[in-house]
């Protein structure tokens, strides 16, 4: 019964774990609206969830893997699930980061380029959300990975373009230098989430094929 | 004491299986850390046990048909030169089972004793040699494609699936011992049924039969072959061995411990014949030669990658070194029995 328990326990981390990282995408895309719409305290609340996310993730994340290695469960596939922790806490992390930069930063952002800053952040945000279900399927349901795995790809080029189109918008307009170089370093940070989901999705890609070797 | 000294002999190749053969069982399990050694030897050696005494006499009755062996210092003699060549095939790393020794053991003492071997019986031994493999690689091929079925609809959770795999390995695993027990205990003291001194015993209201006794007896010597050696053969075939998923390993060892059960089981037999389908015949088989043949029915899931010809052929190479270099040995064994010690072998 102990040992029962004991899994069902790690399965409630390891899902909550999930849920943070979705979370965390939907906060992100909450944060940017409220940025870019200049609602600051609200955006404060944004950083300060997503901070307490990241926290709350870093805490779990450990307390999976120090439980993993005690315990030597998984052992075929201990090292990829711990890889998928990692990466998928940089996904996060990058989140935070980028709130952060904001919050010290406070870029000023034209209105003209207001819906494309949301644009972007939208598509990050559903490309970590489809993050989170692939990482979901990984370990309920491996044959529905390649599907989310698609869907990933898919918006992480949709992310690509939309940040394209956001610098080529800001180094089309007649703001100064500093100002285009500091809007592109955001556009750019943002793009990189969606990268970083991206990574997650190749390892899945390979350790999906593992399990089902 | 006469009798144990000649029993040594038994006890020696019962010994040995347990060193050799846990690995079959509990190897895998032990070498991906699902179960621990000591977990494994303490079940191993309880379900060997169980398996002998409840269930040994069938496979046994067969070896006694293909010849009896009537005296004491006979049936000491093969098991001698069979544990012989157990040790000896597997110092110069040949492949080897202790079915295949014990019966060109029978068959040299039926010569040197001028008794006629059931050479009806001895066919049907060796066509169950062939016929447990193939079962083996069958039961693997389709069991692998139910579990891996199974699990995809049930979706269950990848640490649910370990919990579950560990419980099934250790499950598995004892119900592998009590197989490997019931038909393998012929192998150790099968050729000493004929020629016992013991007499039935009640014990608690409960009739043991002299047969039993020499099973347990044997058992216990299987069992003191898992604890105090087969974590060095476990720990040495870890490193050689193919990497298997713990999954794999249980539809091995499930597989293969069923067609241990299929060739053991009295109950089974009767229920066939009871229906008029062919029985399966009650022989001892190799334990090691048939997760060789799961491992190949998991290659066939697989769609034949990494199969190798190499194994198969070098079972099919010690089907025939075997029992030749164990008649050879057990010819020897008894002619100095009978012309230096002066002892009736027949």
């Amino acid at each position: 019964m102990q040992l029962f328990k004991k899994t069902k326990l790690l399965e409630s981390k390891m899902d909550e774990f999930i849920d943070i990282t979705s979370e965390s995408g939907m906060i992100f895309f909450e944060g940017v609206q409220r940025f870019t719409n200049k609602e600051g305290e609200k955006f404060d609340r944004s950083l300060k969830k997503i901070r307490e996310l990241e926290h709350r993730a870093d805490n779990l994340r450990r307390t999976i893997e120090t439980q993993l290695y005690l315990e030597t469960l998984i052992p075929e596939s201990r090292g990829d699930v711990l890889a998928l922790l990692e990466t998928t806490d940089v996904v996060i992390n990058a989140i935070k980061e980028t709130m952060v930069g904001l919050s010290i930063e406070d870029p000023h952002v034209p209105d003209q380029f207001k819906q494309a800053f949301i644009a972007l952040a939208k598509v990050v945000s559903k490309t970590v959300d489809e993050m989170a279900k692939a990482n979901r399927s990984f370990f309920r349901n491996p044959l529905a990975v390649r599907d989310h795995l698609n869907k990933i790809h898919h918006f992480e080029s949709e992310s690509d373009q939309a940040a394209e189109d956001l610098n080529r918008l800001i180094f089309r307009s007649d703001l100064s230098l500093g100002e285009k170089q500091q809007l592109r370093y955001f556009a750019k940070r943002i793009d990189r989430i969606a990268d970083r989901a991206e990574d997650v999705a190749d390892r899945l890609a390979i350790y999906t094929i593992k399990r089902s070797i | 004491m006469i009798a144990l000294l000649f029993l040594s002999s038994g006890l020696f190749l019962g010994w040995s299986l347990g060193a050799n053969d846990a690995s079959n069982i509990f190897g895998t399990a032990i070498g991906t850390r699902m179960v621990r050694f000591k977990t494994a030897a303490i079940i191993a050696s309880i379900f060997v046990i169980l398996g002998a005494v409840i269930s040994g006499s069938g496979p046994s009755q067969t070896l006694g048909r293909l010849g009896e062996v009537t005296a004491v210092a006979g049936a000491f003699s093969v098991a001698l030169s069979a544990g012989l060549t157990v040790l000896w095939m597997t110092r110069t790393k040949l492949p080897v089972s202790t079915s295949q020794a014990i019966i060109g053991g029978i068959i040299s003492w039926s010569i040197f004793a001028q008794v006629e071997p059931e050479w009806s019986i001895l066919i049907k031994i060796v066509f169950s040699w062939f016929l447990s493999i193939i079962l083996a690689a069958i039961f693997a091929l389709i069991l692998y494609h139910l579990i891996g079925k199974l699990v995809a609809i049930i979706r269950v959770h990848l640490f649910r699936i370990d919990l579950y795999t560990r419980l099934g390995l250790i499950a598995v695993g004892a119900f592998g011992a009590y197989t490997l027990g019931a038909n393998n205990i012929a192998n150790v003291v099968g050729v000493f049924v004929p020629s016992t001194e013991l007499s039935n015993l009640v014990i608690f209201g409960l009739s043991v039969s002299a047969a039993q006794q020499l099973f347990f007896i044997g058992s216990l010597a299987i069992a003191l072959g898992i604890i105090t050696y087969s974590k060095r053969v476990i720990e040495t075939i870890g490193k050689n061995v193919i990497k298997m998923t713990p999954q794999a390993a249980f539809v091995a060892v499930l597989a293969a411990s069923l067609v241990l059960f299929l060739f053991t089981s009295r109950s089974l037999e009767s229920f066939l014949l009871s229906r008029n389908l062919p029985s399966i015949p009650l022989v001892p088989i190799s334990s090691s030669q048939v997760i060789i043949g799961s491992l190949v029915g998991i290659g066939f899931a697989h769609g034949g990658r990494g199969l190798q010809a190499g194994p198969l052929l070098r079972i099919l190479g010690g089907w025939i070194t075997t029992p030749i270099i164990a008649a050879l040995m057990t010819y020897g064994v008894l002619f100095l029995m009978d012309n230096v010690f002066g002892q009736s072998v027949g």
